[in-house]
């Protein structure tokens, strides 16, 4: 939830999918709960790759891969596309991961992970590629994420890069401030712009 | 040299927040059972009401079961989220339209029915294809919770301004092609990311033709490229639907909004970030052969290979045809089909039901096909048998069920057995969208309809 960030320096768990839609990342079935349990969510990531349709877990997706763990999760291109669901940014946040970095990510997913306080990453394709073959290479390797910084690190190649976030956001999620405290303290200008509208 | 959009977003801003976004007004949310009860537990939590309630409409759809909705939903856990919407909407003095309220169906297809959904206006709703409310020419988009939140505690949200793009499509629609047709058709050039970032205006000959039906359908799937939100500029075809609707505004109130309305449209020199043109003669009936809504074609071409793919991308494409059960390169005319489904947000109007009536008139459903025939509103249940298509359907052997989302995302009782192959008018193919291991073949309700009567993939021309 309201978890301020700021130097996140973690392994990676690298998921080379392009489109990873919202209904993967939590299928419809699990949206029917009323409150916000994280733990509910992180328990259904990737509900369908992670089990069988019998159940049984499945060994070949990589969260059930012991080798790859961490904070960070990598993914191709698209991320997040699909339905507005931000039970998926809730399941991400409940499994344990704190970014999610891709060379593109979908509108409204993007929002809903910096809503809940996870850090979408936009890196470049070269930046994403090299990341897969050092995490692979590698899966002890780390990533440094540093928001004050606006910079991510492939720890085994040194390389970085920037990447961006507007102030006002930024400064939300490192001193844990959202959108709705902002927005109720802004209701007077809410009541002079309906004021003062033509239409 | 304003667009459409800057018009409308400008008249909107109460105030750009220094180095982050816009605080934008929004003049209506719309709130279903599935992305709601937490936004309302959140103002609970913060001892907040919602600002401005008469600016909000609440209605179940995801979880409503599209049979005998006079009686209690079965499935506990459906029936609990229902209930939870009725009772935030009550404790919180919001407008509520329940299960067999004449007024209740799918958000997106009440809301501009209703007349609730007007020109001019910022709508947003937690669900992605709220971009529906755009084709009367407004700016609507798909929000998360936390932000449902926002406008409950506030009546705006903050958004970054996305990118203008504008799509052109000259020219007259070929026989047998429909709105869904053009998206589809869309959305195979441009990818589901090609207009991510945008908000995209849809204009030209072939848009401007287009019912006001099928303009809902078009600006619906804006989502499924990516857009932010699809519009279209506001017309005669717009006004005539709008003029005597419920909510729309009456006597000397809808005059002054007409005189406003009408200059809802881009000016001949404004700029976009971005323009895109195609050709309506270009676009066939499609079909998606995939596991995303960009993953569609002509129903007479055949599955594209792999050949000059990535890695990444190529891994992603097999993934994809292993989970359909189907080959790269090869056609899908003449193969089985096991249900078909007819509805949702993206084709459930009133014209979608004329469309598949068209085309089964006279003949019969395959006998081993499912069909559900989904209504997308009491109103267009009602509609249904005013013209008579409740019995041309009945004598092709299709039933009408009762309105809701349904089949679309297998979240009430209609959902697609694992590895049956459905023919969908619905928005999406993603895996298990339709139930776990569901196979999904998007297309329009003419498509639908002749896989429902042959049983096979049909081209729905050769029927017409």
């Amino acid at each position: 939830m309201k978890q301020k960030f700021n130097i996140v320096t973690s392994t990676c768990v690298p998921l080379p999918l392009e489109n990873v839609d919202t209904d993967q990342i939590i299928p419809a079935r699990f949206l029917k709960a009323t409150t916000r349990e994280e733990k509910f969510f992180g328990d259904n990531l990737f509900r369908d790759w992670r089990y069988r349709p019998d159940g049984s877990l499945n060994t070949d997706f990589v969260l059930n891969d012991p080798t790859y763990g961490g904070q960070i999760l990598v993914a191709g291109k698209n991320f997040g596309s699909g339905s507005s669901r931000e039970h998926a940014a809730w399941a991400i946040a409940g499994y344990g991961f704190r970014v999610v970095v891709s060379s593109f990510f979908a509108d409204i997913h993007k929002n809903n992970e910096l809503n809940n306080f996870v850090l979408p990453v936009v890196v470049s394709e070269a930046f994403l590629q090299e990341l897969f073959d050092s995490i692979y290479a590698d899966p002890k390797m780390e990533v440094e994420v540093n928001l004050p910084e606006q910079t991510i690190t492939n720890k085994a190649t040194g390389k970085s890069e920037h990447f961006e976030i507007n102030a006002y956001k930024k400064h939300c999620l490192m001193n844990g401030l959202d959108d709705v405290d902002f927005l109720v303290e802004n209701r007077g200008k809410v009541e002079a712009f309906e004021q003062a509208r033509k239409y | 040299m304003n667009t459409l959009f800057d018009k409308i977003w400008d008249a909107h801003v109460v105030q750009q927040v220094e180095d982050g976004p816009v605080q934008l007004y929004i003049d209506r949310l719309y709130c279903h059972e599935v992305t709601s009860p937490q936004a309302f537990q959140g103002l609970r939590e913060r001892g907040l009401s919602c600002f401005r309630p008469d600016h909000i409409f609440c209605m179940p759809d995801h979880n409503t079961p599209t049979h005998d909705q006079d009686k209690p939903i079965e499935d506990p856990v459906s029936r609990a989220q229902v209930d939870t919407l009725e009772k935030n909407a009550k404790e919180f003095g919001l407008t509520y339209f329940g299960m067999m309220n004449p007024k209740n169906g799918i958000i997106h297809v009440v809301g501009p029915e209703r007349g609730l959904t007007l020109p001019g206006m910022t709508i947003v709703c937690g669900d992605s294809h709220t971009s529906t409310h755009g084709a009367v020419g407004a700016v609507a988009f798909g929000i998360g919770t936390s932000e449902v939140e926002m406008v409950m505690a506030s009546q705006c949200i903050l958004q970054s301004r996305p990118k203008t793009m504008r799509i052109t499509i000259d020219g007259k629609l070929g026989k047998g092609v429909t709105a869904k047709d053009v998206a589809l058709y869309m959305m195979s050039k441009m990818t589901t990311s090609g207009a991510t970032g945008y908000f995209v205006e849809y204009a030209g000959e072939a848009i401007r033709s287009l019912t006001m039906e099928g303009r809902l359908t078009l600006c619906n799937l804006s989502i499924e490229m990516g857009a932010r939100g699809g519009m279209i500029a506001p017309d005669e075809v717009t006004f005539a639907y709008l003029k005597g609707r419920e909510y729309a505004p009456k006597g000397e109130a809808w005059d002054q909004a007409l005189a406003y309305w009408k200059t809802l449209k881009s000016d001949d020199d404004a700029i976009f970030d971005k323009e895109v043109r195609f050709d309506a003669a270009d676009i066939e009936p499609m079909i998606t052969y995939g596991t995303n809504p960009g993953m569609g074609m002509g129903i007479t071409n055949s599955i594209p290979t792999t050949e000059g793919m990535g890695e990444v991308e190529k891994g992603s494409f097999e993934k994809s045809m292993h989970y359909m059960g189907f080959q790269p390169g090869e056609s899908l005319l003449g193969k089985p089909v096991d249900y078909v489904f007819l509805g949702a947000c993206t084709n459930g109007r009133i014209e979608d039901f004329r469309a598949f009536a068209s085309v089964v008139k006279g003949r019969k459903k395959a006998e081993h096909i499912t069909a559900w025939l989904v209504p997308g509103s009491w109103m267009v249940d009602a509609q249904i048998r005013e013209e008579g298509l409740d019995k041309v359907l009945a004598e092709a052997g299709f039933e009408i069920r009762q309105p809701g989302c349904s089949a679309c995302l297998a979240m009430n009782d209609d959902k697609i057995p694992a590895g049956k192959y459905a023919v969908s008018t619905s928005n999406r193919n993603f895996e298990g969208r339709q139930g776990p291991g569901s196979r999904t073949l998007l297309a329009s309700p003419l498509t639908a309809a002749a896989a429902a009567v042959t049983g096979v993939i049909t081209d729905p021309r050769t029927l017409l």
